[in-house]
């Protein structure tokens, strides 16, 4: 960014937006908007606290494994819809109408099903991101070039050596692409499905704290999850970078 | 078009013994139907002598890269068949090796990398491969560029690495789809003269694939011509034309030119209207 001649570092957008935010809070125009600096005190009041420690475990705990099945599937899934036409529009109806649906409406019944625990979350991680993952994967390695594949097999390539080799690297740009959509999808699986549960982790102390007028508290949690997700994101757009570079010459 | 009433007969087998005195390949009686009933080939014959280079010529769309693509064992024949040193192909294999029209260089690989890429399928130790790879390389003519990464190199140094990687597997036939159709036009006279050189200290057997007569005429000892899809052979010409003088030499000497003339006369008549 820069400002008449002056390179900004893209930090003070944010310094501004606390600013503004701290104007607001003090002008005591919606009861929603503490000031800022109250929600920075609220972050040394909630994070040491065993609630918080507690929901930040289990929620973690339901996204870790939730996306670790969607990677497995994800990825299984795309290659096979990539690699062999029938396969691929056999599934592709399936995984884009999931992908476009609206999977909120059916935390409920997948409450009623696995129960209000750690069960229900994961389910909820998987729901949430396998989609775009499989359907990225299928991109990415439709589009390898078949001249590459046929180079490797030309060269006497065995199977594995033309998936780990030429396929996966040559669909590493889409894939990064879809394990970066993956886990901001997974995020917001988790964050809804525990808002919808109602009584566990990270969704428990939103609803105890929005219903308790704890905005402050309110916020710094949202923050820590904003934070969690930026640098989770931010951290796969890093590899994306390196292999930018390529994606369109292959 | 041809009437041809046996197009799936029983390919006819040889012996199968390797004779190291007879052809490196053999093409025969190759047809080709695609998936949607395209007849590509309809009863191709060949033979490609042994230490030479022949080209395949002839309209575009006439099945030129599919034939070497099934001689490769990249694809599968319809019915027909290719023996290379008596064994009939069903699949790629360590004796041939294949020169890509768009190169097919992995993006992620340095060159020296991508030219050691058909050693490390093949699992031999990186120090040994990199170093066979290393030579073929700088006999390509890309010294100092061991540590580039394509999309830093021109089409014509591309295609260079493709030809190294090739190469350095040390196969006995040398496979090249239309290898200068994406090499500019100056460029590709160049990598014209610098190949007919390598092979020449190589001695392998090259079968070219190319929609140029000048080409065909200046690389080859041997020319295949085949006819519109679905394609037969035309005819075999040997232009034989005397290389001794350099390159100059060669695009203005008589026997050069007439050989050009007659051979687009011949494919004149498969042309398209």
């Amino acid at each position: 960014m820069e400002l008449r001649g002056y390179r900004v570092p893209m930090a003070f957008s944010l310094l501004v937006w606390f600013a503004l935010w701290e104007v607001i809070g003090r002008l005591e125009l919606v009861s929603l908007i503490p000031p800022f600096t109250d929600v920075l005190l609220a972050f040394r009041e909630v994070v040491p606290t065993a609630d918080f420690v507690e929901a930040a475990t289990i929620t973690l705990q339901a996204f870790v494994i939730g996306m670790a099945l969607s990677f497995v599937l994800g990825f299984g899934v795309g290659f096979a819809m990539g690699r062999n036409r029938a396969v691929g529009s056999l599934m592709g109806m399936w995984v884009n109408i999931f992908e476009s649906s609206p999977l909120t409406a059916i935390v409920p019944a997948l409450m009623a099903l696995l129960g209000f625990g750690l069960p229900t979350m994961i389910a909820t991680v998987f729901l949430f991101s396998v989609w775009v993952i499989a359907l990225d994967t299928q991109v990415g390695v439709e589009r390898v070039s078949s001249s590459l594949v046929e180079m490797a097999r030309s060269f006497g390539a065995s199977k594995r050596a033309l998936y780990f080799q030429i396929l996966l690297r040559a669909a590493l740009p889409e894939l990064l692409a879809g394990i970066r959509l993956g886990l901001i999808r997974g995020m917001k699986g988790v964050v809804i499905g525990q808002l919808l549960i109602a009584v566990v982790g990270v969704g428990y102390l939103f609803e105890l704290y929005s219903r308790s007028f704890l905005m402050p508290q309110f916020w710094a949690l949202l923050i820590v999850l904003f934070t969690f997700a930026f640098l989770a994101s931010e951290a796969v757009a890093y590899f994306e970078r390196k292999v930018s570079f390529y994606a369109s010459s292959r | 078009m041809t009437n041809r009433t046996s197009p799936t007969s029983e390919p006819t087998m040889s012996d199968g013994v390797r004779d190291p005195g007879g052809p490196a390949v053999r093409v025969v009686d190759l047809a080709k139907v695609f998936a949607g009933g395209v007849r590509a080939l309809d009863g191709v014959t060949f033979d490609i002598p042994r230490g030479e280079l022949t080209s395949i010529i002839g309209p575009s769309g006439c099945g030129k890269t599919t034939t070497l693509k099934i001689i490769a064992g990249l694809v599968d024949a319809t019915s027909g068949l290719v023996e290379v040193d008596g064994t009939p192909v069903t699949e790629p294999g360590p004796d041939r090796a294949f020169v890509f029209q768009d190169f097919a260089l992995m993006p992620w690989a340095t060159v020296l990398r991508n030219a050691a890429f058909g050693l490390e399928l093949r699992g031999v130790p990186r120090k040994e491969r990199e170093e066979t790879a290393r030579e073929y390389v700088v006999k390509v003519g890309l010294a100092g560029f061991e540590d580039a990464y394509p999309h830093q190199l021109s089409g014509g140094m591309r295609q260079r690495v493709g030809l190294a990687r090739a190469l350095a597997v040390d196969a006995e036939i040398l496979l090249m789809d239309e290898p200068f159709a994406s090499v500019d036009e100056q460029i590709r006279r160049k990598f014209q003269e610098d190949l007919l050189r390598l092979l020449s200290e190589e001695n392998k057997t090259v079968i070219f694939v190319t929609h140029s007569i000048e080409e065909a005429v200046y690389v080859s000892d041997q020319i295949v011509i085949m006819t519109r899809a679905p394609s037969q052979v035309s005819k075999v010409v040997r232009p034989g034309v005397d290389r001794s003088g350099g390159s100059d030499h060669i695009r203005r000497s008589p026997a050069y030119l007439d050989w050009v003339e007659r051979i687009w006369a011949e494919l004149q008549g498969y042309l398209e209207t």
